[in-house]
């Protein structure tokens, strides 16, 4: 087989593997659901184009020349999703070098490695960007048919931001493994995921509340003060905001730019992925010392089970940091308690429905490593326990780690607005009880280690988890504003929970 | 089909008392694992479960331990109904998979304290126990070394030595051998053969057919989730008409046989 066969057999098998994992992710791994899965996906795309409408439809009628508010906006946007694309890269990049699947196969077979691993990170691009193409296309719609086939340009946008993404990705995952061995770098890759991904939005969130006591990022985007930062029309900094607008020669100088940065780095670091990707298997997992354990603790089996679940968690920072990223939102919402604490700021309301919403998507995410995430299945099933009495300790494991995290939160707001606390308590605990039975109601069999692909066993628990926890956040916050729109909400809200307990597999 | 051998063994100085009875035991899933399937095995006995790849042996082992609700039969673990009352039944029951499953997290004795927590063993005796048994399995060096960097011999070790730490009375061991090195596989023997001797009731799949012909008192063999041949290992040779014939030999021809029957 020449080369060029080699490798475009190599690229067919690549497609042909993304292309099944992602309908595995849509379908959750069921058979003869392709179909249900691809109407179901189309509905979805569909209802999508409403909530794109109502956030990007004002714009559609936007055109060059643009003042400098504007071109802030939508440069910050592109730059969000390029944020977005580039957090999403490097995990990617880091499950190729970890999930060895196939690398031995790979590695022992008599092809040139760097021709291999360049096809291999051009499939990384290629998911990518056909994802923020999927995500993206109902905005692009929604300005399409409000404001011309110019915007048809913004789809070059996002293939050029994600070309850019792709190769700064590799990059620095590769820099990373150089700089600190391939053990550490699974764990600080995955964190700087993360904060890339949400670190943006959190930092425009923190500059509007310390200037201007509100949680709005467009409070600093449209200010005086940073359009009085922004560089003249003309700079290159807008080619992004300007090619999405239809200008077809930064449209080609942007796509030009991703396509030779990320060539660039193919041809550099495509040896490097081998070597890398070799020192990885090797590295052997160091023996590490747990305590000396003095004596076996007397107490309940529920005892021992609680035990077993905190040390877990305790002892993994990996996921630790899966979870407890989630908390890196809280960090705006603490800010402006802080800082209305003396005025009781108007503001400080906004802080009810953060606090709410993150405590039922880190509930959701306990619950799964607590009720899915067990690594000894068949020894907790054979455990002389009912079933309902090991399900209970996990399930406590799961509220006391949420009480123990926003108790504090709780109590400061209460010092500031005593029943603004109460309505934020009630929906923590409603939010996080409610993330807590989806899971156990949608509740698989996996490793702990597959908590990053959670989402995948049930598109339906991620989605009803998710709409529960946006509900109950909701709700409080009307609770307080406007009580009949709060009797309302809590009303759908249940009902979703009720809809989806209904439709969830039934558990002995 | 070959009939099935007597139970009648008279070398064999055994309680009469079942550890193990198994009536009809049924489970499909996109076909039949295992068909109304009886199995009786004596207390204090080592008893081998033969077959080939998909007969139904793991299938029948997981029903046994409580870990799969059949689709008909029953199971009895030493007079208890094991489905009516799983609860009491898995207290004196252990189970180990052939593929180790134990926390990468927990040391080899942090683990072997959570299991005899769940199983509500007093720390004063688990705890020797623990640590005798580690010892005698070799890991006393790794005693405070969390599993994750452990091979696949030693985290087979670990969760056997979880299984007996509550002294259970009946052992269920789904291929407990494979992945062990030969000292391991001798020390694991050992082991197993100490708890027959106490008075403990060992059932086992194995595709070492070796150890069944060592170790085991009687030998099962199952084929299409049905029992094709049963008894002693020299049963088995006046069953299948040749006296100097191997276990492997006969194995192959009881399950040619079933295969061309099926």
């Amino acid at each position: 087989m020449s080369s060029a066969t080699a490798l475009s057999w190599f690229a067919r098998h690549e497609i042909r593997l993304a292309w099944r994992e992602w309908l595995g992710m849509i379908t959750a791994g069921r058979k003869g659901r392709k179909r249900t899965a691809i109407i179901g996906l189309i509905v979805f795309a569909a209802i999508m184009h409403l909530p794109a409408y109502a956030v990007i439809g004002r714009f559609a009628d936007l055109e060059a020349p643009l003042d400098k508010s504007s071109l802030i906006v939508i440069t910050a946007t592109i730059l969000l999703a390029w944020a977005l694309m580039l957090s999403q890269t490097i995990e990617s990049v880091t499950r190729v070098f970890y999930a060895r699947a196939d690398l031995d196969l790979i590695m022992s077979s008599p092809v040139r490695l760097a021709n291999v691993f360049s096809v291999r990170i051009a499939a990384i691009a290629l998911s990518v960007i056909a994802m923020a193409l999927l995500l993206s296309t109902p905005f692009v719609d929604v300005l399409v048919f409000g404001g011309g086939i110019r915007w048809f340009s913004a789809f070059g946008v996002v293939i050029a931001i994600g070309l850019s993404a792709a190769a700064i990705a590799i990059a620095v995952t590769i820099v990373l493994f150089r700089l600190i061995g391939p053990r550490r770098t699974r764990l600080v890759a995955q964190i700087l995921a993360a904060v890339i991904g949400a670190g943006f939005v959190i930092a425009l969130q923190i500059a509007a509340i310390l200037s201007y006591g509100t949680l709005s990022r467009f409070a600093v985007l449209t200010s005086d003060a940073a359009a009085s930062f922004a560089p003249g029309s003309e700079s290159v900094v807008w080619w992004p905001a300007r090619a999405a607008l239809g200008d077809g020669e930064a449209l080609l100088c942007l796509l030009a730019f991703g396509f030779v940065l990320l060539g660039t780095v193919m041809a550099m670091f495509s040896p490097r992925f081998a070597d890398t990707a070799t020192s990885v298997s090797a590295s052997a997992t160091p023996a590490l010392q747990g305590p000396r354990t003095k004596a076996f603790r007397a107490g309940s089996r529920q005892q021992a089970l609680l035990w077993k679940e905190f040390v877990l968690l305790r002892r993994d920072p990996w996921l630790v940091s899966q979870s407890l990223m989630q908390l890196l939102y809280l960090v705006p919402p603490a800010l402006l308690l802080w800082r209305s604490f003396a005025d009781s700021s108007a503001a400080l309301v906004l802080v009810t429905p953060v606090i709410v919403m993150a405590a039922g998507q880190l509930a959701g995410g306990l619950a799964w490593l607590t009720i899915s995430g067990e690594d000894a299945p068949d020894l907790v099933a054979t455990v002389p326990l009912p079933v309902s009495r090991v399900t209970r300790a996990k399930i406590e494991v799961v509220l006391i780690a949420i009480a123990v995290i926003f108790a504090p939160l709780v109590l400061a707001l209460a010092l500031a607005s005593p029943l603004q606390a109460a309505a934020t308590a009630s929906g923590v605990i409603i939010a996080a009880a409610s993330a807590t039975a989806i899971q156990l109601w949608f509740r698989v069999q996996a490793r702990r280690s597959q908590f990053r692909r959670r989402q995948t066993s049930s598109r339906l628990a991620t989605f009803a988890e998710a709409f529960s926890s946006i509900g109950w956040a909701a709700t409080a916050v009307l609770a307080l504003a406007l009580p009949i729109a709060g009797l309302i909400s809590g009303l759908l809200t249940a009902g979703i929970v009720a809809a989806t307990w209904k439709i969830s597999p039934r558990r002995e | 089909m070959p009939k099935l051998a007597k139970l009648d063994c008279p070398d064999i100085m055994k309680s009469e008392e079942s550890a193990l009875q198994v009536r009809g035991l049924t489970k499909r899933f996109d076909r039949l694992a295992v068909d109304a399937l009886d199995l009786n095995v004596r207390s204090g006995e080592f008893y081998a479960l033969l077959g080939p790849n998909g007969a139904g042996k793991t299938t029948t082992l997981r029903m046994v331990a409580g870990l799969l609700r059949p689709d008909a039969g029953s199971v009895s673990v030493l007079g208890i109904d094991a489905l009516a009352d799983p609860v009491a039944a898995k207290q004196i029951t252990a189970w180990v998979s052939d593929e180790p499953m134990i926390y990468d997290k927990l040391t080899p004795l942090e683990y072997l304290e959570f299991v005899a927590g769940l199983w509500g063993i007093d720390p004063k005796f688990s705890e020797p126990s623990a640590r005798h048994l580690l010892v005698s399995l070799g890991l006393e060096p790794h005693l405070h070394e969390r599993c994750e960097g452990f091979s696949k011999g030693m985290r087979q070790k670990v969760a056997l030595a979880g299984a007996l730490v509550h002294d259970p009375r009946l052992i269920i061991l789904d291929e407990p051998l494979t992945g062990l090195d030969a000292v391991s596989a001798r020390h694991v023997k050992g082991l197993l053969g100490d708890r027959v001797r106490s008075g403990c009731t060992v059932i086992m799949t194995t595709h070492i057919l070796e150890v069944a012909e060592r170790m085991a008192d009687r030998i099962g063999v199952i084929a299409a989730g049905r029992l094709v041949a049963e008894g002693t290992l020299t049963e088995l040779r006046q069953q299948n008409g040749h006296n100097d014939t191997s276990l492997e030999d006969m194995f192959i021809a009881l399950v040619d046989t079933e295969a061309a029957a099926a």
